[in-house]
């Protein structure tokens, strides 16, 4: 598994594991489950593809959701042990806990919802959408440069 | 309806319109399937192609009614439940039923009222960060991205449509982000809009007094009941061209 935040490691440091104290996600997402795009990729550019999709959400009312915000929340925010959601705020949210630990302060959850749709839980629909959507590090190059492009 | 529409948007509808007719499929001689717009698929923009409107017949909408109200307010979490420790002079209000009295006469109605979706819309003249927005198809939103909440719009808007939110927000529904500091509004519902559903105040009314529909196209039931018995807007005198049309006023 890569370390925990690329951007802190010397380089050559990926082999070596997590560095000890990086907080691990909180996440369904895992090699089994996958995300939308590769880990290593999200881990560096989940912000700027939240910000395009929420432009092309809200301006244009395009609608797809690998970038919706809410799809995230649903998939990565998991219950604590005593079987509430995590908050934002609490370690155990996984913005929260690399957030925390990187001393970057967001606003997205001072409107969105923090924890998952209700309505999904009830449909037992709590499972990954992307499930099955293996991507290598080859596939992210395109993308990333779109979305530089696009803004 | 207004007069001031220009002549690039003559254009453009020229054009669209062109494209629109090259879209019809020819099925056999003589026989023309004109393809229906529904749900629009969810990686397309909203288009101008559309122009999203109410129509609320006034003589249909019961005095005491509150179905629309409270369907926006269970599909948005705004309400009672939301905000309280402001004041209810403070308190987001998307729509509200308002009751007009003839005072003479003694004739008493009932409509309700919200954001009316302006095609000129005063909140977005006013708005200095681009927050207030209309969407190609006439939908009016706050961006809340980059709403600074200075509440400009709020003091524009001729309808006192616009709430601003006094206090921090937790467990809001997912199709409508709210919180401290920025303004809100009736979108139109426009998540449901996009997935081809009808608004929720719509969908809520016992009495069918509203008719939700396409402005633009002319064979939709909002045009032609605003065609065959009319519609009027609330201040037509400012020349808005409003989405929402009311009947009985």
């Amino acid at each position: 598994m890569a370390a925990g935040l690329i951007l802190t490691l010397p380089a050559g440091a990926d082999d070596t594991g997590p560095l000890a104290g990086v907080p691990e996600p909180r996440a369904k997402a895992n090699p089994e489950f996958g995300c939308v795009r590769p880990e290593e990729d999200m881990r560096k550019h989940h912000m700027d593809y939240l910000l395009h999709q929420r432009d092309d959400t809200l301006r244009e009312g395009i609608r797809t959701p690998q970038f919706s915000l809410a799809e995230c929340v649903n998939c990565h925010i998991t219950p604590k042990p005593d079987g509430q959601y995590a908050r934002f705020g609490e370690k155990e949210h996984f913005c929260s806990s690399c957030h925390t630990y990187a001393a970057v302060r967001i606003d997205c959850f001072e409107c969105h919802r923090d924890t998952p749709d209700p309505e999904k839980i009830q449909e037992g629909a709590m499972i990954n959408p992307h499930a099955g959507l293996k991507l290598t590090r080859d596939d992210v190059a395109p993308l990333s440069a779109n979305v530089g492009e696009a803004r | 309806m207004d007069k001031k529409t220009n002549p690039t948007d003559q254009a453009r509808r020229r054009f669209f319109g062109q494209v629109a007719a090259v879209a019809s499929l020819t099925v056999a001689p003589g026989v023309i399937l004109q393809q229906v717009a529904h749900a629009r698929a969810p990686e397309l923009p909203a288009s101008d192609r559309q122009r999203w409107g109410i129509l609320i017949n006034t003589n249909k909408c019961a005095e005491g009614c509150d179905a629309c109200v409270t369907a926006c307010q269970d599909e948005y979490g705004w309400g009672p439940d939301s905000e309280t420790r402001s004041s209810p002079e403070q308190k987001a209000q998307w729509i509200r039923k308002v009751k007009l009295t003839d005072k003479q006469t003694g004739h008493v109605q009932t409509l309700p009222l919200m954001c009316q979706h302006c095609e000129h819309p005063p909140c977005v003249d006013v708005c200095p960060t681009g927050a207030s927005m209309k969407r190609a198809d006439g939908i009016v939103l706050v961006d809340k991205h980059i709403c600074i909440g200075c509440r400009y719009c709020m003091m524009a808007c001729p309808y006192k449509a616009r709430s601003f939110i006094h206090e921090d927000l937790r467990d809001q529904k997912v199709s409508a982000p709210r919180g401290k500091g920025t303004v809100e509004s009736c979108t139109l519902c426009v998540q449901r809009v996009d997935a081809g559903r009808q608004p929720a105040c719509v969908e809520a009314c016992p009495e069918q007094a509203m008719i939700f529909g396409d402005l633009k196209d002319p064979e939709s039931a909002i045009s032609r009941e605003l065609r065959e018995r009319g519609g009027e807007q609330i201040r037509a005198d400012l020349g808005l061209n409003t989405g929402i049309r009311y009947q009985g006023l």
